[in-house]
């Protein structure tokens, strides 16, 4: 069983490399979005600095949904879903290595982008451990919650906006908590009790959302 | 008289308002091979969907080997291989890749068997290549070499002739054939008429069941 | 345990007939309970200390409010009961109570609002209550658009109730993230949410209100229950002849 995990996830990410610009898609998009408040609100380092940690974890969110649109289209179009469904294996598995190459391959790669990103906001050294652990405790969050809402609008010609619409409510605790994080590392307050909370959100998606999205897929697959 | 492998019982399918097909009942022994025909719209895809467990019915249900679908997912995974109007092969992935994978999924195979199975649908020689670059009828190749692999024995096919030129058509006619003579069983979908037939056949057609 | 009452349920025939008797009773009921607590509230309870007449649009906002948390609860369980015992009937009452929360949620929010006008002197501020309704009311609107963009009817009522059981399990954290947000950065401003006990010809009409709204939804929800039943079951005979009876009485 956990054979299949590891051959899925395998299977995935050399999906994922062979098609390096569709990586590099999300990355692209939480640049440019980071870019645009500068422009937006002026070039003041102080406002830049203590808006800065809404803004990194804004971008990032936006950029995490907006990759995830695709996430089940391919295997819906192509049929590899059905295969699935009809696998002996449990759905939820199968999901869950897929949602998570997935994550390690843009979700991540966002993680490290952001310290670059943050320092351009006027975000100081000391903040970039909590940026980069917060990131790294909220993005698997908002991938797996993002998969539920990707399961659930997969077969629709038009998912995207949808998908936004169905999710972006649900990732408010993660922004609330990653942004608190971020803005007590700022004004030199202790973030453990944010990154706790934010730990425990991801070991709840963890568990939890894989039923959820086994659920949409096998919805979308049977209409 | 032996008890089916598969049965379906009153099944009735109902889609967006519009009842597809009521009451519908057939089962599927040893050796058979079912044709379902009928005009488009008339519920073939539906139909094998049901019975490969990836749709619901509205009424009825449907039994393998005596017990409910629903209640023996893993048991009908195993006897079961679903081919769908796509077959699930990536165009990123080389034919051999595919095939490991999906392999995976059901009975995980080896390396020369998958090697094999490629040649065996004429295939030979294209092994490593993106199966992107292949044409519409390779890569339908691609996911029919799962037949030629250690296969479960009841096949779901929908629609396997499509886009495969005359010599594969002749090909996994006999293929199909050969597979119900050995006891197995195939449900197929296909607008064409069938030059091999196993003694098992028969066909169903929706248009007038319905 | 004898659960024939509860496969009766799922018959449509059976749950038209009974909801038929059901409906004058709950319309009548809605209609006397908000209308004696309407006046009640309005002319004969008693002002409010610190924030005068103001405070009255309590008896519009407090029981929109139960009604649109709670029927969002009620959507996730019907959802469930529908995923789970396949209850055709869950999936009817989980699509035709969704919009009737989202209004709910909406007068909520716009009574909100003009209550915040005297009291904060703005129309929006973003405190706790408010946005997490704002919130809910998103949360709405993702259940009925999902349910309007997939075409296929069953697929429809089971992608909804999947999204609105996710929704159920995140609305307490939310919440919570919500309202922590709220105290880290506005500290003291003054909060409505933290009166004083309020006295009981205070809060006795405010009960009568919240009956009379659940009643109100309930009657509304039957009724476009009792409609989408019609819609679906249309080939049946007992609902020609229904609608025949119907039809005919009109003329």
């Amino acid at each position: 069983m956990s054979n299949v995990f590891v051959l899925l996830f395998a299977r995935e990410a050399r999906l994922l490399c062979r098609r390096p610009a569709e990586l590099a898609n999300p990355l692209v998009f939480f640049a440019i979005v980071i870019a645009l408040f500068p422009l937006a609100v002026g070039p003041e380092t102080q406002l830049l600095q203590r808006i800065s940690p809404g803004l990194v974890w804004l971008a990032a969110l936006l950029a995490v949904l907006l990759s995830l649109d695709g996430l089940f289209r391919g295997d819906y179009e192509d049929g590899s879903l059905e295969q699935w469904v009809v696998s002996p294996h449990p759905l939820a598995l199968l999901v869950l290595a897929k949602v998570l190459a997935h994550w390690v391959f843009s979700g991540l790669a966002l993680v490290i982008l952001a310290p670059l990103l943050g320092l351009m906001l006027g975000l100081p050294g000391s903040a970039m451990p909590v940026l980069l652990l917060s990131l790294l405790l909220g993005t698997p969050v908002l991938s797996l919650l993002g998969a539920v809402g990707a399961a659930l609008t997969v077969g629709l010609k038009r998912g995207g906006l949808l998908l936004a619409l169905l999710i972006l409510p649900l990732y408010i605790p993660v922004l609330i908590l990653g942004s608190g994080a971020l803005q007590a590392a700022l004004q030199g307050l202790p973030a453990a009790g944010y990154l706790l909370w934010l730990a425990s959100l991801a070991a709840l998606a963890l568990t939890l959302t894989p039923f959820a999205i086994a659920a949409g897929l096998t919805i979308s697959v049977g209409e | 008289m032996p008890s089916p492998f598969l049965e379906a019982l009153s099944l009735t399918c109902e889609r967006d308002w519009r009842v597809l097909f009521e009451g519908l009942d057939l089962e599927i022994r040893a050796g058979e091979m079912l044709q379902v025909s009928g005009p488009n719209g008339s519920g073939k895809t539906s139909l094998l969907r049901l019975l490969g467990g990836l749709m619901q019915p509205t009424q009825g249900e449907i039994r393998l080997n005596g017990k409910a679908l629903l209640a023996q997912r893993a048991e009908v995974a195993r006897n079961l291989l679903w081919i769908g109007h796509a077959a699930g092969i990536k165009g990123l992935l080389t034919a051999e890749e595919n095939l490991v994978w999906l392999c995976a999924l059901q009975r995980p195979s080896t390396r020369d068997a998958i090697w094999t199975a490629l040649d065996a649908v004429g295939l030979r020689g294209f092994e490593d290549v993106p199966c992107h670059t292949l044409s519409a009828g390779q890569q339908r190749r691609v996911g029919l070499a799962r037949l030629h692999l250690d296969a479960p024995p009841l096949w779901i096919l929908d629609e396997p002739f499509t886009a495969l030129d005359k010599l594969g058509v002749a090909q996994l006619e006999r293929h199909l054939a050969e597979h119900c003579e050995r006891g197995g069983m195939v449900v197929l979908t296909t607008h064409h008429t069938l030059g091999e037939r196993p003694a098992g056949y028969r066909e169903l057609d929706l248009g007038r069941a319905a | 345990m004898n659960w024939t009452w509860f496969h009766k349920l799922g018959s449509p025939k059976w749950f038209y007939e009974i909801s038929g008797r059901w409906l004058p009773w709950l319309g009548w009921a809605a209609l006397v309970l908000i209308s004696v607590g309407l006046v009640w509230g309005l002319a004969f309870a008693p002002e409010d200390y610190q924030q005068g007449n103001s405070f009255r649009i309590i008896y519009i906002h407090v029981p929109s409010a139960f009604l649109a948390q709670s029927v969002y609860v009620m959507l996730a369980v019907a959802g469930l009961v529908g995923l789970v015992w396949k209850m055709k009937l869950a999936d009817v009452a989980l699509q035709q109570a969704a919009p009737i929360g989202a209004w709910m949620t909406c007068i909520a929010l716009l009574t909100g609002a003009v209550w915040g006008k005297p009291t904060w002197g703005s129309w929006w501020v973003w405190d706790a209550r408010l946005t997490s309704m704002l919130i809910l009311l998103f949360l709405y609107f993702g259940v009925i658009a999902l349910g309007h963009a997939i075409t296929n009817r069953d697929s429809a009522a089971k992608a909804c109730a999947v999204l609105a059981i996710v929704g159920v399990v995140n609305i307490p954290i939310i919440k919570y993230s919500v309202e922590w947000w709220n105290t880290l950065h506005q500290p003291a401003t003054f909060k409505v949410t933290e009166k004083p006990a309020m006295p009981v010809e205070m809060w006795l009409p405010l009960l009568v209100m919240v009956l009379g709204f659940y009643c109100f939804f309930a009657a509304v929800l039957l009724m476009r229950m009792r409609l989408e039943v019609l819609r679906r079951e249309s080939r049946a005979s007992w609902v020609r002849s229904e609608v025949r009876a119907l039809t005919e009485g009109e003329r």
